[in-house]
């Protein structure tokens, strides 16, 4: 806190009012409506609602295809985590020893972090259409890949398609992790440690785990939502609705289907999965964690 | 022995950068190519000579590929929405910020929670709500209808409230001695002190900003007002027409971020 501040006074208002109204119309009024919709069942026809208590809850609890959404979204955010990470980690390493074309390198690597997800499931889908699709047909022949019948390569498909540009974004946290490391710390390891791999994972990577705890929180949070584009421009849950994430279902369900109780339900267990994610991601912005 | 491990890196590093480079390549040397020559060949790696032929009729004609709308105007529509976005939010964050860290108050602690709050609910939690509201005010189908819902956020406002705190106290100590009024501290102290950091919030807004798909993908029901990136799904037409059109959908953020890089990762890194 700062020690020296103004006096409250109607200026403070004046200040934090533009925001405040914004979010009161756009975030507060919109998020008490999905819980009143949460806690209400409308008939279907529409004509009423009556307050249900926790029948939406129970609801979704004992519907399948939620837990078939729950558990691709948690595969499918613990394997994109795992290799955006490495990939990400793999690359950082290399660019930050290599001495010359350094910033070329980081240029090239960085760009794809701007693309909208959208946009890369567009493209993943030339790839991997049935028509045309360079990695479809390679990967047919391989072992008879076909995502629009066998879960496990549909799996694969988004897989590729939500790493691809989440790679970039690795890449740029950890080499502003690994430059953020002291010379002088890397300079005393080289005297006692020879190999660089064991350098590497003794020093080096346990004085990046703030970056990389930082970067699990993102890469988890991205797969949870920033996914939304890739999957309807992909599969679009295919083949069944075995790759429909917890968000893509619940937007299906609300907005498709017009089931406004369960998807308002969803819309709250998500908060809740969201609310743990933000205490640790809030712990790092907080600057509990430091670099040195 | 230290050349192997020096040509070992740089193997890695172009495998990283074809794995990047490559798909959008392959997409972009296709765009290039007619529709039937896509279509009997499959996917381009060399380029071909249709590009002019192909990107003018994307971008300047409207019929074929979307209806009433030219990608020009698509792209004109993302450009209001990206700014918008990027104004409203860090004019309103920048403040709200400043409220919050160089004010005494009684509910701070309250104030600041409810600001907390908006990190928990990104919209796809909360579109159906949004859309009705959005519905009773009658804002479907405008550019305000496109930027306020995407505003309602205070990831800048965390940003900000960094900042400020990384201010040393003497700064407001002798300002203060100066006879400035929090007004006049704010606009002729901080402001400019933030410039980085405004610029670098901006940019990750506006990148933010241009890349939504869902809202307006729901919100906007006439083509006047549809956005480059959510065009992704609605258009139609021929095969490299297409092509070109997601070639040129990625154009502006890349760009953004390539140019612009150095002052984006000196602003999100500056507190560290």
């Amino acid at each position: 806190m700062k020690k020296v501040q103004f006096k409250s006074s109607y200026s403070q208002y004046f200040f934090l009012a533009p925001q405040l109204l914004i979010l009161l119309i756009f975030l507060y009024w919109p998020i008490i409506q999905t819980f009143r919709d949460a806690f209400t069942i409308q008939d279907a026809f529409g004509f009423g609602s009556y307050f249900a208590g926790f029948d939406n809850f129970k609801f979704i609890f004992s519907d399948p295809s939620y837990y078939t959404a729950f558990k691709f979204t948690i595969i499918y955010s613990f394997v994109i985590t795992l290799i955006t990470g490495s990939i990400g980690l793999l690359l950082a390493v290399q660019a930050n020893s290599v001495l010359h074309g350094k910033n070329v390198y980081k240029t090239l690597l960085i760009w794809p972090y701007a693309i909208a997800p959208a946009v890369v499931g567009v493209m993943a889908n030339y790839f991997f259409s049935e028509r045309f699709g360079l990695l479809y047909h390679l990967f047919n022949n391989l072992w008879g890949f076909n995502w629009y019948q066998d879960v496990f390569d549909a799996y694969i498909y988004v897989v590729i398609a939500g790493s691809w540009k989440q790679i970039s974004a690795n890449f740029i946290f950890f080499l502003a992790g690994l430059q953020a490391i002291q010379k002088t710390v890397i300079e005393a390891s080289i005297i006692d440690c020879k190999s660089n791999i064991r350098r590497f994972w003794t020093i080096t990577f346990p004085l990046l785990m703030p970056t990389t705890f930082f970067l699990i929180i993102i890469n988890i949070t991205y797969s949870f939502f920033d996914t939304f584009g890739i999957i309807d421009t992909t599969t679009i849950g295919a083949p069944g609705s075995e790759t429909k994430t917890l968000v893509y279902k619940a937007y299906i369900d609300g907005f498709k289907g017009l089931d406004l109780g369960s998807a308002g339900a969803q819309s709250i267990m998500m908060m809740l999965i969201v609310l743990v994610i933000t205490i640790f991601q809030f712990r790092y912005i907080e600057g509990k964690i430091h670099y040195n | 022995m230290n050349r192997i491990t020096f040509s070992l890196n740089h193997l890695i590093l172009i495998f990283g950068l074809l794995l990047m480079i490559a798909p959008v390549w392959i997409i972009f040397a296709s765009s290039t190519h007619t529709s039937l020559f896509i279509n009997t060949n499959g996917l381009q790696f060399l380029l071909g000579d249709n590009f002019i032929d192909n990107y003018s009729s994307v971008l300047f004609k409207t019929s074929g590929f979307f209806q009433e709308i030219t990608a020009l105007k698509m792209f004109f529509n993302s450009f209001i929405m990206a700014t918008g976005i990027a104004t409203l939010s860090v004019a309103t964050s920048l403040m709200a910020a400043y409220g919050l860290v160089y004010y005494r108050v009684k509910y701070s602690s309250f104030i600041f929670w409810l600001i907390f709050i908006t990190l928990l609910v990104p919209l796809e939690l909360r579109i159906m709500p949004t859309y009705e509201i959005m519905s009773n005010l009658n804002l479907l189908n405008s550019y305000m209808g496109l930027i306020l819902p995407i505003s309602a956020s205070a990831i800048a406002t965390f940003f900000f409230r960094q900042f400020y705190k990384s201010v040393p106290d003497e700064l407001l100590e002798s300002a203060k001695l100066d006879g400035a009024n929090s007004w006049k501290f704010f606009i002729d102290f901080l402001v400019p002190l933030s410039k980085t950091m405004i610029a670098a919030v901006f940019i990750f807004m506006f990148v933010f900003g241009y890349n939504q798909y869902l809202w307006p993908l729901i919100m906007t029901t006439t083509e006047q007002y549809w956005t480059v990136v959510m065009g992704l799904k609605t258009m139609y037409g021929s095969i490299s027409h297409r092509f070109a059109f997601v070639i040129m959908s990625m154009i502006p953020p890349v760009l953004i971020i390539i140019f612009l890089q150095r002052w984006f990762i000196q602003g999100i890194f500056q507190d560290k």
